[in-house]
């Protein structure tokens, strides 16, 4: 499987990652043996199998529409970086196009 | 080449917010408003290790809003992340389906001036919202409220049927209509419960290829939608008739300098990386379900209009604007169900109430009264209680005041027709006897002299009298 280096490019950038040139060489290479490994299971022979979706097989899991709120709302707010009111900034690097 | 030579291909994807007491994958409160972060825990918040779990009542308003659509609904379907970074996405993923929607291929008719069309819908989806950034005016950041982090939505997306702005705003508001009469979203606009992302593109008439297209996201007003489509067409037959291309774009709408703007650059195009989510298992929907569903769907606005025109004898305009609300139809039904009066009630809702809708830009839903109270006005104007000229009055007080009845209104007001002889009597008299000269003009053949004097007792009643038994005890006393 052959990964180029403006896919390494372009998934870093997705990623928001800022990768070094080394890094870019290093992990092309990287992705490579792990999709080539990854793909060892397109050798199974998937004839006359069902497809399957979900790693369970459990289907219709659902939950009523009941309001239960959440008791511990300080300890959600916790991790935030500042605070005002209770609104929470985001953190630097979620900020984009700044 | 001018625009007329040009045909303008629009498709709408459409977001509304569901109407459940609870998010789509917890069991936090949905309430619009409340302080910032409040109705949140640790599945919305994406708080590590938290896990979801579907909301069924999701599943369900999304069955009805598809039957009431004309759509297949899946057999099976499952949830798909979509994976993307912003502020407001605590995740970093959007649990949405990709390509097994819960219902498929349906459409809805709309009215042009051709005649009926019907714009077809390629799919309807269930997601989760995002949350929403508040831009600190002053340059300190954005503030993250993740209270609609997780509020259930459908996306309706529609096959590129629509052309042009009147096309795109008759379907918009149709389906609005639907889904405020299946009672699944309330379809508030200016809290953002429905939205829109509008697919324009040109092609020179006759065309069969479709032009490219570019996208402008989160339209929330009728008028945003018509203007936006309106320069995005013209823009890019400009760009095609100087020699250019038209680039496939998100575009933003900004409806102050009433332009569009590029939102991202090419690097930037959308790469959602879509795969089954994992948290979730598949959904399965039987017969039996779609059929309970099914019981539930009210009597949809087509059915209604038909009926209005066969049963009531409306014409078809009065029964297309009654019907284009929910709260129209209701208000139309109900009032006419107690005073048996059809014609006077479509009249009333016509003119009088939707003219003060308009004057103060009042959405239907927030008519403050009862059928019952409108129904009681006609009945009262029917029993002669008041002239309709004090009813016009008494329509305003409905809607301002505390008091909604308007058998209480007229009674505060001291506004009851006089109906009795003796009083009417008198005031004749008066008039009579302080206009001599309307008494000459009229024996000399000056018709016009009558309709004088009836005004005249009018005002000195303050509109109260009876203008029937006015008009004929003038002519009693005038032919004496």
């Amino acid at each position: 499987m052959n990964i180029s280096r403006d896919e390494i490019i372009h998934i870093s950038k997705l990623a928001r990652l800022n990768l070094t040139g080394e890094e870019i060489e290093k992990y092309t290479k990287d992705l490579e043996d792990i999709i080539g490994f990854a793909n060892t299971i397109n050798g199974v022979d998937t004839e006359n199998i069902d497809e399957s979706i979900t790693a369970t097989e459990q289907s219709n899991v659902f939950r009523k529409d009941e309001v239960k709120e959440f008791d511990d709302k300080e300890a959600l707010l916790s991790n935030a970086p500042s605070m005002e009111g209770r609104n929470v900034p985001p953190s630097k690097c979620f900020i984009i196009g700044r | 080449m001018s625009r007329e030579d040009y045909e303008v291909v629009m498709g709408l994807e459409i977001h509304a917010e569901l109407s459940t007491k609870t998010k789509i994958f917890c069991s936090c409160p949905t309430d619009f408003g409340g302080e910032p972060n409040t109705h949140c825990c640790p599945v919305c918040m994406a708080m590590p290790g938290a896990l979801p779990v579907l909301n069924e009542k999701v599943v369900e308003y999304a069955v009805k809003a598809g039957l009431a659509m004309n759509c297949e609904i899946a057999e099976n379907c499952k949830n798909d992340r979509k994976n993307y970074f912003y502020p407001d996405l605590p995740k970093s993923y959007q649990i949405s389906q990709f390509d097994k929607p819960l219902c498929n291929h349906g459409y809805v008719e709309i009215d042009t001036k051709d005649g009926k069309k019907k714009i077809r819908i390629l799919r309807i989806h269930i997601e989760e919202d995002a949350g929403k950034l508040n831009h600190d005016e002053y340059g300190r950041g954005s503030f993250v409220d993740l209270n609609r982090a997780g509020v259930p939505l459908i996306e309706i997306v529609s096959e590129p049927d629509i052309r042009g702005p009147e096309e795109a705003d008759a379907y918009f508001k149709k389906i609005k209509s639907i889904l405020e009469y299946i009672e699944v979203s309330d379809c508030k606009m200016q809290e953002g419960s429905l939205r829109a992302d509008v697919n324009v593109s040109v092609r020179k008439k006759g065309d069969p290829k479709l032009g490219t297209r570019t996208e402008m996201k989160n339209m929330n007003s009728f008028r945003a939608i018509q203007n936006a489509v309106n320069y995005e067409a013209q823009r890019q037959i400009e760009v095609i008739e100087s020699g250019g291309k038209v680039e496939q774009e998100t575009l933003r709408w900004d409806e102050l300098q009433g332009k569009t703007f590029s939102m991202r650059d090419k690097e930037d195009a959308q790469d959602y990386r879509y795969f089954p989510e994992p948290d979730l298992g598949m959904i399965h929907i039987s017969k039996e379900y779609i059929e309970n569903v099914k019981k539930t769907l009210p009597e949809l606005p087509e059915s209604r209009k038909k009926r209005y025109i066969e049963e009531y004898k409306l014409p078809e305009y009065d029964a297309n604007i009654l019907t284009s609300s929910k709260y129209f139809s209701n208000l139309f039904e109900g009032a006419v169900e107690k005073c048996g009066s059809a014609k006077a009630v479509s009249n009333w809702i016509m003119s009088d109430i939707t003219g003060y809708l308009n004057e103060n830009e009042i959405e239907p839903e927030k008519i403050p009264f009862t059928a019952e109270n409108l129904a009681e006005l006609i009945t009262l104007i029917d029993k002669g209680t008041i002239s309709s000229s004090i009813a016009k009055k008494v329509l305003p007080e409905m809607f301002e005041g505390e008091e909604k009845s308007p058998r209480e209104i007229i009674e505060k007001n001291g506004w009851v027709q006089i109906s009795d002889e003796g009083a009417i009597k008198e005031v004749v008299a008066k008039v009579l006897e302080a206009n001599p000269q309307s008494i000459i003009d009229y024996k000399a053949g000056k018709d016009r002299a009558l309709g004088f004097l009836v005004g005249q007792a009018m005002k000195e009643t303050k509109g109260k009298a009876n203008p029937g038994m006015l008009n004929k005890m003038f002519l009693e006393e005038l032919n004496k």
